[in-house]
């Protein structure tokens, strides 16, 4: 980091008043104990979602209680349920307005694979879409598995985080699976034309218009 | 100006005038619950136009009911309408019933009237609870969510899954409950009237809630009926009809209860026939669960519909092969090659399913008949004329379940 | 679609709303079947607004109960390939009656109810979207469910539970991208 201009934590004569620490370590302990949750709750999981906030899970114990809908005010973005060609744009548009740092947690089989909705409507996971950091299975998962995701998620943070986001930076290609666009022919390789006009919904793929018609 | 509000609402050009502005309510927004959209479109902060955009937790449920069999799509039947997931299976596999024409067991039908019960206690409490919670009131919301937990635990008890217990099956049950099940259901009938009474006294006398309810959403009679407005929200604006007297299914016929309705029509009537009607599934199910008859909860073999018990399978050659004609993918159910529509009233409203048959082990169509597609369909109706802050209470008390609006 | 080869029993409550539908859409233009406790009538395409608005006004059935339609491709002994059926109730008596019809390819095209029961609204927009059929006279007959620049009709028999590879086709957001 010294070499960026940013000065490096000096160690100090240990003496009263004083804690001697890595800033990355300091940054990280702090972020990880403080996670705002961003609840996208789609479906049957954000009930479960919800009982995890309620008194008897309490996900405050974790230091995760403050749910808040404003993408910009949270780091930590729960997608609980289903994601459906018409809400991944939007999805897509709520992760790309959070601040950094941001990490996403994939609650239930629906969000991490599509679960038993293998249909023409709902995205085979998310991760195909977007990065993902934990996965919940379950469907739903119960309120105990959530919070040992938190806490995994918490355990990740310490190990990886920088104060500068340093662990995100060179990640220029999608993680996840590769889109199950590439494994279709040539020809069936279409979408449905993009005009949302507010979407981040590709303009540059080939749309159902282009389809060589037999 | 001299334009009343009725004025402007009725003319189109009035609407659409530069002074106006367009809000855009959700899809993500803490007020929807779960995935629904609004544009709004408003003169200050009075709606004079709302236009609703669902759609956005499609997930082709009429779909796979095509391509699953009666038992299977119980799964999927439960995650439609997920607070309240047995009335679901009941109402699938009533529908399912009536095509094969299966006469329950009278253990299975009362078994299936308490968890049906059960379940209209558990939604609606999330529908006060989260009414609450939208207009500021979050301790209600809590002590409701208490008693949805204690369900929880008389689903897992009963089924294995606390959520979606797929509890039902063709003719009969997963399994059947046990005397620690019983147990639970009588404590969770004991511990659940003073938190009803703690919820009322926390809000039936709230100044603040019922200024924000009472008048707002105003449904009336004809207009309900006008559009095919079902359950408790009809009940609220005096539409007396309740499919469990009206046209009796599993046990009702021989349980004594009250149908709840209001006047009013509108958030607080609402939600008063909901806090009444748990009040009366709570008598049902003390009823039920003393009155619970003997005997087996699948119907018989010889129909040939439910899967044999493991003695008779290891135990008989009859067994076996019942077994094996029910697990054979080409085998399974002969329904008759015809449609039929059943209906059962769900925590919701009217849920009902319209299955074609073709002959097969799955569906041909499987067709839901969902209370929150058409209660949402009202929302226009209710919120023009009203403000931007009225629209979180009339969304909360006609309990939208995404699920089961967009399937 | 199956018509039983015995003509099938009547219940007497049923009597009356027969002799209205049939004085709206001719003797010929409704044929009577019953299955468990399911009456219905199939109607002529043509007739089914004028045997509907009859039902509503004469022999108070008031309320829609549910209105969509299935796919009849392939399907054993189906001479039509959509047929459309209108749920409907009467408040006060509980009489129930299923009015039955149908559409056919290129174009299946009906009346809309739109002007009867304003419930049918969102009902009728989504058999178009699922199924592509089309109610002249509905007011604001768009897409309800699937996205407007969807193409096909889902819930049609020759489109594939898996679809045809529109929900693969979305960017992939990075690490850095974000």
């Amino acid at each position: 980091m010294a070499e960026r201009g940013i000065p490096v934590a000096v160690e100090h004569e240990p003496y009263d008043g004083f804690v001697v620490a890595k800033l990355d370590e300091l940054a990280s302990w702090c972020r990880k104990n403080s996670l705002w949750p961003m609840p996208f709750a789609t479906a049957c999981c954000g009930i479960e979602l919800m009982a995890t906030g309620a008194s008897k899970h309490d996900i405050a114990r974790f230091g995760a209680e403050a749910f808040r809908f404003s993408p910009r005010q949270c780091d930590l973005m729960i997608v609980a349920g289903r994601v459906v060609m018409k809400m991944l744009p939007v999805l897509q548009r709520i992760w790309l307005q959070m601040p950094e740092p941001k990490w996403c947690i994939s609650m239930g089989a629906c969000a991490s694979s599509g679960g038993v909705f293998d249909t023409y409507a709902v995205v085979q996971g998310i991760d195909r879409f977007l990065p993902v950091d934990v996965y919940v299975p379950g469907c739903p998962p119960r309120p105990e598995q959530l919070l040992q995701s938190v806490i995994d998620l918490q355990d990740k943070i310490s190990r990886t985080g920088t104060v500068l986001g340093r662990e995100f930076r060179g990640r220029g290609q999608p993680e996840g699976p590769r889109s199950l666009r590439t494994e279709l022919d040539a020809a069936d390789q279409i979408v449905a034309p993009g005009n949302f006009r507010t979407s981040t919904r590709s303009w540059s793929l080939p749309t159902v218009n282009d389809r060589p018609r037999a | 100006m001299g334009l009343t509000l009725a004025d402007a609402i009725a003319s189109p050009e009035i609407a659409d005038r530069e002074c106006q502005w367009t809000l855009n309510f959700g899809p993500q927004h803490p007020a929807t619950h779960t995935t629904l959209r609004l544009i709004l479109n408003l003169d200050g902060e009075v709606i004079l136009k709302a236009t609703p955009d669902i759609g956005f937790l499609h997930s082709g449920f009429e779909k796979l009911g095509e391509h699953l069999d009666f038992n299977q799509y119980v799964t999927i039947v439960d995650r439609m309408n997920y607070v309240s997931p047995v009335a679901n299976e009941i109402a699938w596999h009533h529908s399912v019933e009536t095509l094969l024409d299966i006469e329950l067991t009278p253990r299975c039908k009362m078994i299936r009237v308490i968890f049906g019960e059960l379940m209209r206690i558990h939604d609606h409490l999330l529908a006060c609870g989260a009414a609450a919670l939208d207009l500021g009131a979050f301790t209600a919301f809590l002590y409701a969510f208490n008693q949805r937990e204690l369900i929880n635990d008389i689903n897992e008890w009963a089924s294995g899954q606390r959520f979606h217990p797929s509890y039902t099956r063709v003719g009969g049950l997963q399994r059947d409950v046990d005397d620690a099940w019983i147990n639970r259901v009588r404590s969770f009938l004991k511990g659940f009237l003073p938190a009803h009474a703690d919820i009322c006294r926390l809000l039936n006398r709230n100044r603040i809630f019922i200024d924000r309810c009472r008048g707002i959403g105003v449904l009336t009679r004809e207009e309900a009926i006008n559009r095919s407005v079902t359950g408790p929200v009809a009940r609220a604006s005096g539409v007396v009809r309740d499919l469990r007297k009206n046209r009796p299914y599993l046990a009702y016929d021989a349980i004594d209860f009250n149908v709840v309705c209001a006047q009013e029509g509108d958030c607080l009537a609402r939600y008063l026939v909901r806090m009444e009607e748990m009040l009366e599934s709570h008598k049902i199910i003390s009823w039920a669960i003393e009155h619970l008859p003997g005997g087996p909860v699948n119907s018989d073999v010889e129909e040939r519909m439910v899967l044999p018990n493991q003695l008779s399978v290891y135990r008989s050659i009859e067994g076996l092969i019942h077994h094996f004609e029910l697990n054979m993918s080409n085998r399974k159910w002969k329904p008759p090659v015809e449609e039929v529509y059943a209906s059962t009233e769900s925590p919701n409203g009217e849920l009902g399913f319209y299955i074609v048959s073709n002959g097969g082990p799955e569906a041909w169509r499987a067709r839901t008949r969902p209370p929150s597609f058409i209660h949402f369909a009202l929302f226009p109706h209710l919120a023009e004329g009203h403000t931007v802050s009225d629209v979180a209470a009339i969304l909360g008390s006609l309990n939208i379940i995404a699920a089961e609006l967009d399937r | 679609m199956t018509t039983t080869q015995t003509p099938p029993v009547i219940p007497a409550t049923h009597e009356p709303l027969l002799a209205v539908a049939r004085s709206v859409a001719g003797e010929d233009g409704v044929t009577v079947s019953v299955f468990r406790d399911n009456v219905r009538f199939h109607v002529v395409p043509g007739k089914v607004l004028a045997v509907l608005k009859n039902l509503r006004s004469e022999c108070g059935l008031d309320m829609l109960i549910d209105l969509s339609a299935a796919d009849y491709l392939n399907y054993p002994g189906a001479a039509n390939r959509y047929g459309i059926w209108y749920v409907l109730e009467s408040v006060s008596s509980g009489l129930r009656v299923i009015v039955k019809t149908w559409a056919n390819d290129p174009e299946p095209r009906l009346d809309s109810i739109f002007d009867v029961w304003r419930g049918a609204d969102w009902m009728e927009r989504e058999v178009f979207d699922m199924f592509g059929v089309v109610f002249d006279g509905h007011p604001d007959l768009r897409r309800i469910l699937m996205p407007d620049e969807f193409v096909a009709h889902p819930m049609r028999k020759d489109y594939p539970l898996r679809g045809e590879g529109e929900r693969h086709n979305f960017l992939a957001l990075s690490r850095e991208q974000s």
